[in-house]
């Protein structure tokens, strides 16, 4: 084993409010072309800590396949995904601070330890903005997946159900295949309740 | 050889990328008045690194156009500014190159303005400048763009505030852990001491990591100034699995 040469990081920087020059992407947001069987959207609004909205993040998606799978070389399970599934979505917020995927349900993962415990179907997301010195890291959940959920180690280590919930979309009524996954940036500052509201941010 | 496909007794072995500390600006930065209502009151909860951390989209040729790295050659006539080329590498901490990465760039023009609804900035608009350009790194982990010098501006955080000259990076590596957007900046700028995004880096070696280095060598005669700027992304610790030159 070479011992490994540690080269000091780059740090990170705001993303600024002018990306909308650079960034933006026409297939975007489909992480699976548009008519893709099975195809499910997950859009939301992202708000402040003044509930407003903000109008200039990027909202971007990772995830895995129907079958739990990553066409990348370092899954073990060998790199394999579903034709025409990219695993990457990218959506600018709107004037509504309001952004929107199309993909396709992810299935269950293995977990580390082999012991026969699963990780629930999840989106990783990353969400960019003026204002933001480092990305926000934070995960989509589905509200129909209620036992996977229950089982789910990330889930499981977020004792409040309040936060816990922050991660959970919501089923749009009457679009089965529509989620609702806002994003809250800083929650309300009320003395009892500390950022309330705010949704679960992840250090990964 | 094989690397990465391995399945230890009983469960996956994936690659592991340390936490950097000490790296990162703070998310709360008072003097950088954007943050005050978009950084978490909460602190983050760790994320332990399962199979979607360590992966992460791998793009091609497909994202990449002819002359995306040639921000001077996109329309009609030349920008006005001052041509610059600018290259370097995206390696990894343990001194790996990332080959292969795409890297998306976007910047001012050399009046200090971007072509961007948004911006008021009384300073003219270049027809001949858009200010976007990406490209993949080689090999070697190698990127090369051909720009203009972006001009510095003003901005409405503080009295009298200017941002110093810039040129936004974003980048993937191979793993969502690797994710990274950030500025890279001119040497020497005068600008620096007052500016709350570049020190929001609270380590004043780290600050220096943003700014690239002028060197007489990438100079082209009589065409365009050179500067060199390397990318250090997060990499994966090494294991007993991994061999050298194996990853690629």
């Amino acid at each position: 084993m070479t011992p490994p040469l540690t080269l000091p990081l780059t740090p990170s920087q705001t993303a600024g409010p002018f990306f909308g020059i650079g960034l933006p992407w026409p297939d975007g947001p489909y992480v699976v072309p548009e008519g893709t069987p099975g195809a499910i959207t997950i859009g939301g609004t992202v708000r402040d800590g003044a509930g407003e909205p903000v109008t200039d993040a990027m909202v971007e998606t990772w995830q895995a396949d129907p079958d739990g799978r990553f066409a990348h070389p370092d899954d073990p399970r060998g790199s394999r995904a579903a034709a025409g599934f990219r695993g990457f979505g990218r959506c600018l917020t709107d004037e509504a601070g309001h952004y929107q995927i199309v993909t396709l349900r992810p299935g269950r993962l293995p977990t580390v330890t082999g012991a026969g415990d699963l990780e629930a179907p999840h989106l990783d997301v990353s969400v960019f903005a003026r204002g933001l010195l480092d990305r926000l890291v934070t995960r989509i959940y589905f509200p129909d997946e209620r036992a996977a959920n229950e089982a789910d180690p990330v889930l499981a280590a977020i004792a409040d159900p309040e936060r816990r919930a922050t991660l959970i979309a919501v089923a749009r009524p009457g679009t089965p295949d529509g989620f609702r996954f806002d994003i809250r940036l800083q929650g309300e500052p009320r003395d009892s309740k500390h950022g309330a509201g705010e949704t679960v941010f992840f250090d990964v | 050889m094989t690397r990465g496909p391995l399945l230890a007794a009983g469960g996956l072995v994936l690659p592991s990328y340390p936490r950097p500390v000490g790296v990162h600006p703070p998310l709360d930065n008072p003097s950088y008045r954007s943050t005050l209502l978009r950084s978490p009151l909460r602190p983050l909860v760790p994320l332990p690194q399962r199979l979607t951390e360590v992966t992460g989209p791998v793009f091609g040729e497909e994202r990449v156009a002819a002359g995306d790295a040639d921000l001077t050659t996109r329309h009609a006539g030349e920008p006005l500014g001052e041509r610059i080329i600018l290259t370097g590498r995206v390696l990894d901490s343990g001194g790996r190159p990332v080959p292969g990465t795409l890297i998306e760039i976007w910047q001012a023009n050399a009046a200090g303005r971007y072509a961007h609804r948004a911006d008021q900035h009384p300073a003219p608009l270049d027809p001949n400048f858009d200010g976007s350009g990406r490209c993949l790194t080689d090999s070697e982990g190698r990127y090369r763009f051909v720009t203009i010098k972006p001009g510095a501006y003003p901005w409405n955080n503080h009295p009298n505030a200017w941002r110093p000259a810039h040129i936004h990076f974003s980048l993937f590596g191979r793993a969502f852990t690797q994710r990274l957007i950030t500025q890279m900046y001119f040497p020497g700028d005068p600008l620096f001491a007052q500016d709350p995004i570049f020190n929001s880096v609270q380590d004043a070696r780290a600050r220096e990591r943003l700014i690239c280095r002028f060197d007489l060598s990438l100079t082209e005669p009589e065409w365009a100034l050179g500067y060199e700027w390397d990318i250090v992304l997060r990499g994966p610790a090494a294991t007993v699995f991994e061999r050298e030159g194996e990853r690629r």
